[in-house]
């Protein structure tokens, strides 16, 4: 009840979410940057109906282009992550011996960084736009999907199967990519489902901060971000993106529950 | 018992040691000379030279590592490259602030979570369970910095109980310092409850099914007995792993929630640090903050064994 309920509510989040993002990138109520300077901070009307920032710009039309810079962030930066993780994970894992404890030594290093400060340090290199969010992030979500992938490895590794593809001559290359890896698909579809989550709200906060997407291309983080000025004589500017991400993340954290309930039939 | 101290003692040093070459590697990853970087544009070409010999640049990777790494144990951080202040002092000035909000959060969040996660687990898949995981989930969804920009909204702007802008020590106003400190504390509190209370949920259901519970039942003990005295101590270790994680979480992310609340703290230094270029403080900050990490992770772990004797026994 509980498993079916988690699925069809994450689901329909998700997918109304993905809506308004796919929407955006055809067609919004105004220009999501049009400046109109005698519709300052107007509250919601039937004219515009989440009201107009300290530009007059419209708010429902940012919020729609916001939901598809979220979304394509999220999408690419879990890719990324998951493409560098995988590769990893599957050498550490299959090699062993030097090349695991290299590799897992600095891996270990990475997940010494808590929450976004990893992120934080990457993009002091790179420097803050939207694709070196998606590298910084991806850089930093990396280790625990190769943390994941080896664990998977090592447990399979001994398996008969595995030794099977090996009697019959096929290579160990081979073997990893088509005997190892599609076992390793249901842990990463449970973990990739978190991190898109994790993504979202990371960068969110990082677009907060000033260190994320800069204006004036909107996301929701940068805007609640020039929202706190006018949290009295605003207020509608500091709802609505929050709204956005906390259903997103929902989604997300729904979705996610029925998923590591489907594939995952342990707990 | 010592034996797994020690065991566990000395291997956070190699995670020490690669976290500390990651900070140092990842500075030298920006594009441009270090002394040139630190000082300026307006620099003349004998002042870098100057710095770069002082600063060991000339000496092979490897032993201007060392160089920076012993510096570092010493408790030189270097100097920030805006003021000039030594950078150690001023992290700890910063850590105050931030260490102050996160244990009083977490310690909050966690007396309330537990017992909270436990009546999920005992009245598991009933209407009370139900509320709590939703409530959970909820929280889980919200980010924290939304979370603060509305408390601020109703109790600071809307009903006025609270002051919106600014923040004042302890040491000066203890009363007026508490003022500050609510919604912050609050914010987090509420955040972080989402997940505690999940895991004290799902560890409570896992050690509920065990043979010792039924025993203990079967003894004809109160229920209120059986769950606080045979399952809390085994469904609270895994909540205790969880504290370091978020912990370390809140650390690593507490820059958004010093950003709502306009709190001077160790986030806020870390953000201003990567605005201005503030090489030094940016490398400061991360390899205190990821030390940090390190050491309550141990302690976690050194404290596992109190709630989880099995683990020693490895």
């Amino acid at each position: 009840m509980r498993l079916r309920a988690n699925l069809v509510i994450g689901g329909t989040l998700l997918t109304a979410v993905t809506a308004i993002a796919v929407t955006a990138a055809f067609w919004t109520p105004y220009a999501p940057r049009a400046v109109n300077l005698r519709r300052r901070l107007n509250p919601p009307s039937d004219l515009h109906w989440l009201g107009t920032d300290e530009f007059g710009r419209d708010v429902l039309s940012r919020l729609m282009v916001g939901a598809e810079t979220s979304l394509t962030v999220a999408a690419v930066t879990v890719l990324v992550a998951m493409a560098i993780g995988v590769a990893i994970g599957l050498l550490a894992g299959f090699f062993r011996g030097w090349t695991d404890r290299a590799l897992m030594a600095l891996n270990d290093a990475l997940l010494a960084f808590p929450g976004i400060l990893l992120a934080l340090g990457l993009l002091t290199v790179i420097g803050p736009s939207k694709w070196g969010i998606v590298l910084a992030l991806g850089l930093a979500y990396a280790p625990a999907v190769a943390r994941v992938v080896r664990g998977s490895v090592l447990s399979l590794r001994e398996r008969e199967f595995i030794e099977a593809s090996r009697a019959l001559g096929n290579s160990e290359l081979y073997t990893l990519w088509r005997h190892v890896l599609p076992n390793c698909v249901s842990p990463l579809t449970v973990l990739a489902t978190s991190m898109f989550g994790w993504v979202i709200l990371s960068e969110s906060a990082l677009s907060f901060l000033g260190l994320g997407v800069p204006p004036p291309a909107p996301s929701w983080g940068n805007m609640l971000s020039t929202a706190r000025p006018f949290l009295e004589s605003a207020t509608w500017l500091s709802i609505a993106p929050g709204v956005m991400i906390a259903l997103c993340l929902l989604g997300t954290n729904l979705l996610g529950d029925a998923l590591r309930d489907l594939l995952d039939p342990r707990t | 018992m010592i034996g797994y101290a020690a065991r566990r003692s000395l291997a956070a040093i190699p995670t020490l040691l690669l976290v500390a070459i990651a900070v140092f590697l990842l500075m030298r990853l920006i594009p441009g000379d270090p002394a040139q970087l630190m000082l300026g544009d307006a620099a003349s070409a004998e002042e870098v030279q100057a710095l770069r010999r002082s600063m060991g640049l000339e000496a092979p990777l490897p032993l201007q590592f060392l160089h920076w790494a012993g510096a570092a144990l010493g408790g030189n951080l270097g100097r920030s490259i805006t003021n000039g202040e030594p950078v150690l002092p001023l992290i700890l000035s910063r850590f105050s602030v931030t260490a102050a909000i996160v244990l009083l959060a977490v310690a909050l969040a966690t007396l309330v979570a537990v017992p909270l996660g436990m009546l999920a687990a005992w009245k598991q898949n009933r209407a009370t369970d139900l509320a709590v995981v939703a409530f959970a989930t909820l929280m889980l969804s919200i980010p924290s910095f939304w979370l603060g920009l509305i408390l601020l909204l109703v109790f600071g702007v809307k009903l006025g109980w609270l002051p919106v802008v600014g923040f004042v020590t302890f040491a000066e106003d203890p009363w007026a310092a508490a003022a500050y400190i609510v919604l912050p504390v609050a914010t987090l509190v509420l955040i972080e409850l989402g997940g505690m209370t999940r895991m004290a949920r799902a560890a409570t259901i896992d050690v509920l099914r065990l043979d010792y519970i039924s025993h203990a039942r079967a003894k004809g003990l109160s229920e209120f007995t059986v769950m606080r005295r045979h399952a809390l101590p085994n469904a609270f270790a895994p909540t205790l792993t969880l504290i370091g994680l978020v912990l370390g979480n809140l650390l690593g992310g507490i820059a958004v929630i010093e950003t709502v609340f306009t709190l001077p703290g160790l986030g806020r230094l870390l953000v201003e640090a990567i605005f201005q270029r503030d090489y030094p403080v940016v490398q400061g900050v991360m390899l205190f903050v990821a030390g940090i990490y390190v050491v309550v992770n141990l302690l976690v772990d050194l404290a596992y064994p109190i709630f989880d004797p099995r683990v020693t026994a490895e």
